[in-house]
């Protein structure tokens, strides 16, 4: 699949976001090293709200970035604008290489059995092929030719995974993607989104009101609060993480912290 | 209901391709059902011809159903000077459906996705539908027979407009009503405009089709008796204009009950349709 590139005008412009069309610099500049996904002074505006208040972000080739804030931080909203969702953002936005998303909702077309979903858009030869060797690495090998209500909550969210995996994205966004499933669930995804990032190593942004979840999943985790990055940890304690590693307990209290719930983190 | 419903979802899990698994259990649930349908009417004919027999229901208001069948298998087995046969008759008004309910289907399903993608053409299309939509049928008729003759046209255009309306009506709410969700990630997956309306649109919006197919599959047969019965002179509302002539209640009767019967039958052949395009929906199992 083509990669994309997005330029969008400066902040202070009164124009509207502009999209430029895929080109042959994008592929250059994700060859090139640079990095997955730049972001510079992004502005998002609801009326008089301000959602996105000039964000600067860098997400490097292969790098695990978590994004924590409370509903409301705008989080989403970056997200979206990062998946080409928002043409209402002003700033400047460059995802040199293939985008992919994982919704909070697998929105998997009811319609289409669990192999056509993955194949939907998919541009590449032998496509059938390569969507059941990804449900396959998703464990879903017995599914592929199911219909999606009939899936559990955990099978539609992997069949998602694999959906986006096919497109082999060099960024990798997770709209709170495991918020909906139950706690043992959550924990065999966790490792499963894992074992899948180390395996195809896409970078990848997972948006996530859950310290846990960043704790155990990110490089570096971002807080974002009113619009802006108000702290940044990067974590090195190796995975699988320790829970109650020194380091992960003191980052989870001063996570909490910067999210305003100080003292919560006594498990 | 619900019970059936879980032991078809068990049966998804299974490892056999889905084709061998669903089939069995669906059909004969199917056909169960079918047989249960029919209870009811048998039971109200049962009742009516109780009824003639005993005296309650006079023979000249309304024939016993006994009376119906014999007069049936008369207009079958002979041929009436100015109708022709009943088999004759209903071949003439089938076709005549025919042909103005898929033109009028297919008619009102593209401008439903033409309206239905483009505020542009929504504004402009679909003020002056739903102000034809108000316009009853039988009103319009006398203006077709002055400007398209006595001929086949004005019967299977008014047959046309009786299908177009509730199909256009359907379809284009079933259009609005796609998850806008479900646009977003054909966004995100790069589908081409005409992927999107192949892959999402026109799926999203065929439970809300047939809805509209159902209706109609009735307004259109309704739209033929009323178009038959000016100016005919072959088909069964012909048949019935001349029976009415004639005081004879129990050929009108004949031909209302195979009027019945196609909108049965047509209801039916919808139906199966229904279940084998929507059987991605959990609620049609079973």
């Amino acid at each position: 699949m083509a990669p994309r590139l997005r330029q969008l005008i400066p902040a202070n412009s009164p124009e509207r976001a502009l999209v430029t069309p895929p080109g042959s610099a994008s592929a250059s500049a994700s060859a090139a090293g640079g990095p997955a996904a730049s972001v510079r002074g992004l502005t998002r505006r609801f009326g008089d709200r301000v959602v996105l208040d000039r964000l600067d972000l860098d997400i490097a080739p292969g790098e695990f970035v978590a994004m924590i804030g409370r509903s409301g931080s705008g989080k989403s909203t970056l997200l979206r604008a990062l998946a080409g969702l928002d043409r209402g953002v002003t700033g400047t936005l460059a995802v040199p290489g293939q985008v992919a998303v994982a919704f909070q909702e697998p929105r998997l077309v009811p319609w289409k059995k669990v192999v056509s979903n993955v194949t939907l858009g998919l541009r590449v030869p032998d496509a059938d092929s390569v969507a059941r060797s990804a449900l396959a690495e998703v464990g879903l090998a017995g599914r592929v030719s199911a219909w999606p209500l009939t899936l559990s909550g955990g099978e539609a969210q992997r069949a998602s995974l694999a959906r986006a995996l096919v497109r082999q994205p060099s960024l990798l966004l997770l709209d709170e993607p495991f918020s909906a499933l139950d706690a043992l669930t959550r924990i065999s995804m966790h490792r499963l989104v894992l074992r899948l990032w180390e395996h195809h190593k896409p970078a990848v942004l997972l948006v996530t009101h859950d310290v846990d979840e960043a704790l155990a999943l990110a490089d570096r985790v971002l807080v974002l609060g009113d619009g802006r990055i108000t702290h940044a940890a990067a974590i090195d304690v190796p995975r699988p993480r320790d829970r109650d590693h020194p380091a992960q307990v003191a980052l989870r209290v001063r996570l909490l912290t910067e999210l305003g719930v100080p003292g919560a983190a006594t498990s | 209901m619900s019970a059936s419903v879980m032991v078809t979802v068990d049966a998804g899990i299974g490892a056999s391709p889905p084709a061998a698994r669903g089939k069995p259990r669906g059909q004969r649930g199917q056909r169960r059902h079918g047989w249960l349908r029919l209870a009811s009417p048998v039971a109200a004919v049962g009742l009516w011809q109780l009824l003639s027999s005993a005296g309650v229901l006079p023979a000249s208001k309304l024939a016993s159903p006994a009376a119906i069948v014999h007069t049936a298998y008369t207009l079958i087995t002979t041929t009436n000077p100015t109708y022709g046969t009943l088999q004759n008759s209903l071949l003439v008004s089938a076709g005549r459906w025919a042909i103005g309910f898929s033109l009028g289907v297919v008619i009102a399903v593209l401008l439903a996705v033409v309206t239905g993608l483009s505020r542009a053409a929504e504004v402009a299309v679909d003020p002056i539908v739903q102000a034809l939509r108000s316009i009853p049928l039988l009103g319009i008729l006398p203006l077709f027979i002055v400007w398209f003759g006595i001929g086949e046209l004005p019967k299977d255009l008014i047959v046309l407009l009786g299908a177009l309306f509730p199909m256009y009506v359907n379809a284009f709410a079933g259009i609005r009503g796609v998850d806008s969700r479900l646009r977003e990630l054909g966004q995100v997956l790069g589908l081409s405009r005409r992927e999107l309306v192949t892959s999402i649109v026109l799926p999203g919006a065929l439970p809300q089709v047939f809805a509209g197919l159902r209706l109609s599959v009735v307004s259109s047969l309704l739209a033929l008796v009323v178009g038959e019965q000016i100016n005919a002179n072959a088909g069964l509302g012909n048949m019935i204009m001349q029976a009415e002539s004639f005081l004879q209640n129990d050929i009108i009767m004949v031909a209302l009950i195979v009027y019945a019967i196609l909108g049965l039958l047509a209801d039916w052949i919808v139906r199966v349709l229904e279940r084998k395009a929507l059987a991605w929906r959990r609620d049609f199992v079973s």
